[in-house]
């Protein structure tokens, strides 16, 4: 059961860093990291089975905590980022370009 | 104060002359030393205004000065300078009286068996090299501080006169005073590395007052030239202060002479090459070939400092050196016979110049250089005394011949300034007929005149007879005559430098007698507007000039041969034979040079005629009643044209030296190195470096989140594989 459970983790992770690697979209790299985010809670909570001990959920309660506000502030600069460029996609906004 | 080390050795307390007033000897140079803060002091404070230049260089000269009616520049120099006036020639005034004090305690019996050594402070300890700051007071030393302090002291006092309303009055004498101190630890200096600095501080003072005009480029230039030239000559000195304690061990004077004492002269190389790299260093500080091409152009300075620095005192410092380490010399001949080769060489070459030159100071200026090769024929062959007799004398001689020559100039520029003329205060040619109005000038600079041609009784007939027999007698006995030089035997050598000196003795007399004819005989060639304002210098100036010239007069009595009976003989020379005897014996190979009395006064016979014939002839010779102002005379041609324009020495040095250094710097050391490396590769190139990498890492900055997450990626998962795979 652990060991589906990090597998599944595995799957998750791999997906997430996939659609940040290959989406433009800020929207979906936004639910990408977060798909990362789940990944690595759900291998903490079975690590913690596995081991026997609650310090993983304990901190899964906080990386769910953080993700939420990350969350709210994350939105909130696409929606700032929007309003200034007219559009999400990261391909157009690179004013940091050396 | 830091004395109070002095004495703490046994040997020092032991020495009969601890108790004496000659405890008191580091006063000596430390009075000075504090006139040179006194006055550079006052030289420092505000109200110090641009006063009239220097008489003998001052272009304008017809410009108003403080209190001719119509002047409207700054107020003549204010109460200050009367403070200069004062503590200048005080310091070095009480300097000379704790001299005599010290002399007069020194020269009692049994005093002076060993020198008197206060050491003061360990210098530099550092392993094996222990070098003491230490005064040394025996005989040699003595007689220098009394002519060092003796000449300054009447040099300061002319000074007051003839710097009168310069705008660096308070500065001359603080540069004056800081050259005495300089002078005086040359010369009382226990080590060569103590006498080395006072060597070095006095080519300072030297370079300061040669350029004591400096808003004119020439004299500046003037100083430079002395500075770098005499660096030269410092080199060398180096050099063999380094050979002397990698293969002596020792430094100081004492410890050098235990060092070599078990040796035998000739043997050893290193001692000769000691020789030569010291000579070097005479050779440059002292005005010898081929370093002598500074001294004529010390003359930009003011006179007095020619009288004292480049006549009297600092350039004879050469020969105080090479009779200093008279043991090291006595040791190599080969060495000793190069010194009187390059003395008797610069002794004639300089004479010959000074035949037809029409500066008065610069006539003064190569007949320096003459006398001191005479001084280093002297030493080199071995007659130490009759080298530091001949400084001596040369001291009194010269100085009142470099003052005299100030006085005229002085009068010369006054009479110049109140008639409006702008002409050259200096040249022989716009003098004439001085004499009626300067009767002290003229009468003192006469007797010196007489003692440097060499006419009995007076000072530098003894000086200079002593040396042309001490050459004679030597070209027959002795190990220079017996070494070989270049595969010719020593002793030929010596007859030819004693020739040669004669010939030096025979022109010396024409160049002195012209330049006195020229000047103070014969009609004016002033106009006619500046006759009328030509005037005796004041009191102040003409005092030190009648001293001198009573020291010019009876100087030789300090050393009288022994056959002319004329009172005590050999003052000098008994005086100091503990320092130079040993010295003498050696290179003398083991016995005194002696001659027979029949055959010194053969010699003495043909020095006299030469003098008298020198006199004579130019006396006869030259009439100043064909000669016309400068302005107007004819170019010179053929010999005569070698003559004035100094063998074109400066021209060649110019052509072969200093022109190719220039290129040489402009284009490869400043365009090549400086410009092309230096700026070029090494600042420039660094940039452009930092410009391409960062280029380079700009590049890497696509701005695109995209590809940061997948460089971020790939390096997660070359690190996990590092970790995984280790």
């Amino acid at each position: 059961m652990i060991a589906q459970a990090l597998f599944f983790s595995a799957i998750l992770f791999t997906i997430g860093v996939i659609g940040v690697l290959t989406r433009r979209n800020a929207i979906m790299i936004f639910l990408s990291v977060e798909l990362m985010l789940n990944a690595v809670n759900l291998s903490l909570v079975a690590l913690s089975r596995l081991h026997g001990v609650v310090t993983g959920q304990v901190f899964v309660v906080f990386t769910m905590t953080v993700a939420a506000a990350e969350a709210a502030v994350g939105l909130a600069i696409i929606i700032a980022v929007f309003r200034h460029f007219r559009t999400v996609d990261l391909e157009n906004i690179n004013l940091l370009k050396g | 104060m830091l004395l109070q080390s002095a004495g703490t050795g046994a040997e020092v307390l032991a020495h009969p002359l601890a108790g004496t007033v000659a405890w008191w000897m580091w006063l000596i140079p430390l009075l000075p030393f504090l006139g040179f803060v006194a006055n550079g002091l006052l030289s420092l404070l505000p109200g110090y205004f641009a006063g009239p230049e220097d008489p003998s260089h001052d272009p304008d000269a017809g410009h108003l000065q403080p209190g001719d009616a119509g002047y409207s520049g700054p107020p003549p120099l204010d109460k200050w300078q009367r403070i200069s006036t004062i503590v200048g020639p005080l310091v070095v005034g009480l300097s000379f009286l704790i001299s005599i004090a010290v002399f007069l305690a020194a020269r009692a019996p049994g005093m002076l068996e060993v020198p008197f050594i206060q050491t003061y402070w360990a210098w530099m300890p550092a392993g094996d090299l222990r070098i003491d700051w230490a005064f040394q007071l025996d005989q040699l030393s003595m007689v220098m501080i009394l002519v060092v302090t003796g000449i300054s002291f009447l040099i300061h006092l002319f000074s007051i006169g003839y710097m009168k309303g310069d705008s660096g009055y308070s500065r001359y004498f603080s540069y004056l005073n800081l050259f005495v101190f300089f002078m005086l630890v040359l010369v009382m200096g226990s080590s060569y590395p103590v006498l080395f600095v006072g060597w070095e501080g006095v080519g300072l003072c030297s370079y300061l007052l040669i350029g004591f005009w400096f808003d004119t480029k020439a004299n500046s230039d003037a100083g430079k030239k002395a500075f770098i030239v005499n660096r030269i000559g410092d080199f060398g000195f180096m050099v063999a202060m380094f050979l002397i304690f990698a293969n002596l061990g020792a430094l100081d004077f004492a410890g050098v002479e235990r060092a070599v004492a078990a040796m035998e002269p000739g043997q050893s190389a290193v001692i000769t090459a000691i020789c030569i790299f010291i000579f070097l260093g005479c050779a440059g500080k002292s005005a010898q070939m081929p370093l002598y091409i500074w001294l004529p152009d010390a003359m930009a300075g003011p006179t007095p400092v020619s009288a004292l620095i480049h006549a009297a005192t600092m350039v004879t410092a050469g020969v105080y050196l090479v009779a200093r380490a008279g043991i090291l010399f006595a040791l190599s001949p080969t060495a000793s016979l190069l010194i009187v080769l390059v003395g008797a060489m610069t002794a004639f070459f300089a004479a010959t110049i000074g035949l037809k030159q029409w500066d008065i100071k610069k006539v003064l200026a190569y007949s320096t250089v003459s006398q001191l090769g005479y001084m280093f024929v002297a030493v080199g062959a071995g007659a130490y005394t009759a080298g530091i007799f001949h400084l001596t004398t040369h001291a009194f001689f010269k100085a009142l011949l470099f003052l005299g020559a100030g006085s005229v100039i002085h009068s010369m520029h006054h009479a110049y300034h109140k008639a409006n003329i702008d002409d050259d205060a200096q040249d022989m040619r716009n003098m004439g007929g001085l004499g009626s109005a300067m009767p002290w000038t003229r009468a003192t600079m006469w007797v010196a005149t007489l003692a440097i041609s060499g006419i009995p009784l007076f000072s530098g007939f003894f000086s200079k007879d002593e040396i042309l027999t001490g050459v004679f007698m030597r070209a027959n006995q002795g190990l220079i005559a017996e070494s070989t030089f270049l595969g010719i035997s020593g002793s030929v050598f010596m007859y030819v430098v004693y020739g040669v000196s004669l010939l030096t003795a025979f022109l010396t007399a024409i160049y002195m007698t012209r330049l006195m004819r020229y000047t103070f005989h014969g009609p004016s060639r002033l106009p006619t507007s500046a006759r009328e304002h030509m005037h005796e210098a004041p009191w102040i100036m003409t005092g030190p000039l009648v001293v001198l010239a009573v020291l010019s007069a009876v100087g030789g009595w300090l050393n009288l041969p022994s056959i002319m009976r004329l009172g005590p003989a050999h003052v000098l020379e008994n005086w100091l034979e503990p320092v130079v005897g040993r010295a003498t014996l050696m290179l003398g190979g083991g016995s005194m040079p002696a001659i027979e009395h029949s055959t010194e006064w053969m010699l003495v016979g043909i020095a006299i005629a030469v003098a008298v014939a020198g006199v004579a002839v130019a006396w006869i010779r030259l009439d100043p009643a064909r000669l016309v102002p400068k302005a107007m005379s004819p170019a010179e041609h053929g010999v005569q044209a070698v003559l004035a324009n100094k063998y074109y020495v400066d021209e060649g040095i110019d052509r072969a030296l200093v022109q190719p250094t220039v290129t040489f710097s402009r284009r490869l050391l400043w365009r090549g190195l400086d410009m092309g490396i230096i700026d070029g590769l090494m600042v420039n190139g660094t940039a452009y470096l930092a410009r391409g990498l960062s280029w380079v890492g700009s590049r890497m900055q696509s701005g695109n989140v995209g590809s940061y997450a997948w460089v971020l990626v790939f390096g997660v998962l070359l690190l996990l594989s590092l970790v995984i795979l280790r």
